[in-house]
């Protein structure tokens, strides 16, 4: 690729390992403008690694027989190998965690079970984190990250998919309601590799979840899915990057989003870039807000980015509105109360999603999560 | 026994009067048909006795049994036994017409229906309306055909037994065997003698299949001539002009 094919939407980024390339975020940046940095407890400006005040977050890990879970030092070689920090958080992130935890699927292996990561926030200060996910070829895992806990934390996450094999992640941010939470997570897909994604975003004062997806070989296949529900003075923030280097892979993006209360802030940022190379790419996304009181805010940015005229389908959309008054009416109409009908159509709008968690309990938890929320 | 009761009733959109003080009782067995051409305000009154929130009450008053429907949510006049089919019916996505029909059972009853017993009153409900099963676990509304969603509508009263039924050009768009299947739903629901039904139209078509004891011609936001099923034919043969004329 020529000097000139960069893709316009990386011009003005960098990726490096070391924080000092990285200029401190005023808020005017592109990738910064819509967050609050004042609420960052210091992630981003360098304040919350120079503090005294500590904050841990344990990882407990409950994985099926067949696969490895290691705790290991900054130096093992298996450690960052599928991504260069790209932004100010994640490169403090690299530069502050201890110790990463490392899943190892082993080659053709199908796991028995769901191996469950559980992330427990406490303590004052921050805590930085860096997982490992290294399914190996055609080998077969279903990983659940849960978050819970109250936390200021940085993470990186690599998720890395080997020749024909699939990995299902669930990844659910339940966090208490004063956490802070900035994630990466990375996805590296080999030759025809499945990845599919599922974020569950309830909880947290602030979440800024960057998941993004590279591919070494043709024939990767991604689904990212997501949920979220924002309360009165919530942030969370979604921001995908999908980066079509490889001819004949394919993307799905769909995130889903209901917003209520004063000040209730959701950001959805979509950018998927289809490379000179990548021919026959097959790629869609899709963002939908429902606002359900005034004060409420959904901000949301598809970017598609084509540099090739060889695609196989290319696609975006983004809708944000309010609880439909007809569709209300119509309900009522049949004499359902009018909170019941919106129960019943937030429920089916976030519930078309959320049917595709395939771990049952997962499932019902997710819908019990949002069962509560309406009910506030 | 119940009694609709339509006195003076004034409505506007948006600071545009569109009724202008219309008076109709309905009682249970009887059937009236309001005829009249598109703008004449039959659909307005249709909505507002519902409750759509796009129009206000200016004056007048709509009484079902002696109480006042317009002091009432959209869903407690359904609950008190009003029940609206829609010309337009709106595609909910996500909410399944299963889920949503035991919902609506639900809260005009007051109380969940035995699973089995709902499971039968469907699958007869649909059945005898031609619908395929599997529209049960399809979307509300979503994807179907005009004539599908007038056949869900009709349904919908089946299941939900309302005293008074208000038909909101439940003809339009459909073909003649669509037609049929829904008169036949609007005559069976009526045979038994206890709901009044008010069926709002455009055209005489359906007046053939479902017979009214008494034809309201509307025009200009309010009734201009009542009749029996004569009325009908007249208008088959003469067309509203004579009182788009008078009213303008």
């Amino acid at each position: 690729m020529g000097l000139n094919e960069k893709p316009l939407s990386t011009l003005h980024e960098k990726a490096s390992y070391d924080l000092a390339d990285f200029e401190v975020p005023t808020g005017r940046e592109e990738a910064w403008r819509f967050t609050p940095l004042s609420r960052l407890k210091g992630l981003h400006n360098g304040e919350a690694a120079s503090s005294e005040a500590v904050g841990h977050v344990r990882v407990d890990v409950d994985a099926a027989p067949e696969v490895t879970v290691e705790t290991v030092g900054r130096d093992d070689a298996r450690v960052g190998k599928s991504f260069v920090p790209g932004d100010r958080v994640s490169a403090q992130a690299w530069n502050s965690f201890e110790k990463a935890t490392v899943i190892t699927v082993p080659r053709e292996a199908v796991t028995s079970k769901h191996t469950v990561l559980t992330l427990t926030g406490s303590g004052d200060g921050a805590a930085y984190g860096h997982i490992v996910v290294k399914v190996e070829p055609l080998a077969e895992a279903v990983i659940v990250l849960d978050h819970k806990g109250s936390a200021v934390y940085a993470d990186n996450i690599e998720f890395i998919v080997g020749d024909g094999a699939n990995l299902k992640v669930v990844s659910l941010q339940d966090w208490d309601d004063d956490a802070v939470h900035v994630s990466h997570h990375h996805a590296q897909l080999a030759k025809d590799a499945t990845f599919r994604s599922f974020v569950v975003t309830f909880g947290g004062d602030l979440v800024r979840l960057s998941p993004s997806v590279s591919y070494t070989a043709p024939g990767g296949d991604a689904d990212l899915s997501g949920v979220y529900f924002v309360d009165a003075g919530q942030h969370l923030e979604h921001r995908l990057l999908v980066d079509h280097s490889q001819p004949n892979c394919k993307s799905n993006v769909d995130y889903r989003g209901a917003l209520q209360g004063q000040d209730a802030h959701a950001v959805w940022i979509g950018d998927v870039i289809i490379r000179v190379e990548a021919e026959g790419t097959d790629t869609y996304e899709l963002n939908r807000n429902l606002i359900l009181t005034d004060g409420a805010r959904a901000d949301s940015v598809p970017n598609l980015e084509i540099l090739t005229g060889e695609v196989a389908g290319a696609g975006h959309a983004s809708a944000s509105g309010r609880l439909d008054d007809e569709h209300t009416f119509y309900l009522q109409a049949r004499g359902i109360p009018y909170d019941e009908a919106r129960r019943l159509v937030v429920r089916g709008f976030l519930g078309q999603l959320i049917e595709k968690i395939q771990i049952e309990e997962i499932r019902e938890r997710v819908f019990g999560a949002l069962e509560a929320e309406l009910a506030r | 026994m119940s009694t609709l009761e339509i006195r003076d009733l004034q409505v506007a959109v948006e600071d545009k009067e569109i009724l202008r003080g219309v008076n109709l009782t309905v009682k249970s067995g009887e059937t009236h048909a309001i005829m009249g051409p598109n703008g004449s305000g039959k659909s307005t009154l249709a909505y507002a006795i519902a409750g759509h929130p796009k129009y206000t009450i200016t004056g007048g008053q709509v009484l079902l049994d002696g109480a006042d429907l317009l002091e009432l949510s959209v869903d407690e006049r359904a609950r008190a036994g009003l029940f609206l089919a829609m010309q337009y019916p709106v595609e909910v996505p996500g909410v399944s017409v299963s889920n949503f029909l035991r919902s609506a059972v639900t809260a005009v009853r007051g109380e969940a229906p035995k699973l089995r017993e709902f499971a039968k009153d469907l699958k007869n409900g649909m059945d005898a309306l031609s619908i395929d099963p599997a529209f049960a676990q399809r979307n509300l509304n979503e994807g179907f055909s005009g004539g599908e969603k007038k056949r869900h509508e009709i349904l919908q009263m089946e299941l939900l037994k309302p005293k008074i039924a208000v038909l909101d050009e439940t003809d339009s768009g459909l073909d003649v065997d669509a037609l049929r299947v829904v008169s036949e739903g609007i005559n069976r629901f009526r045979a038994s003698g206890e709901t009044g039904v008010l069926l709002i139209t455009h055209y005489t078509r359906i007046l053939r299949y479902v017979k009214p004891d008494f034809v309201h011609v509307f025009a200009g936001g309010r009734i201009v001539e009542a009749g029996g099923p004569e009325l009908a034919d007249k208008l088959e043969s003469e067309g509203y002009e004579q009182y788009t004329k008078a009213s303008a």
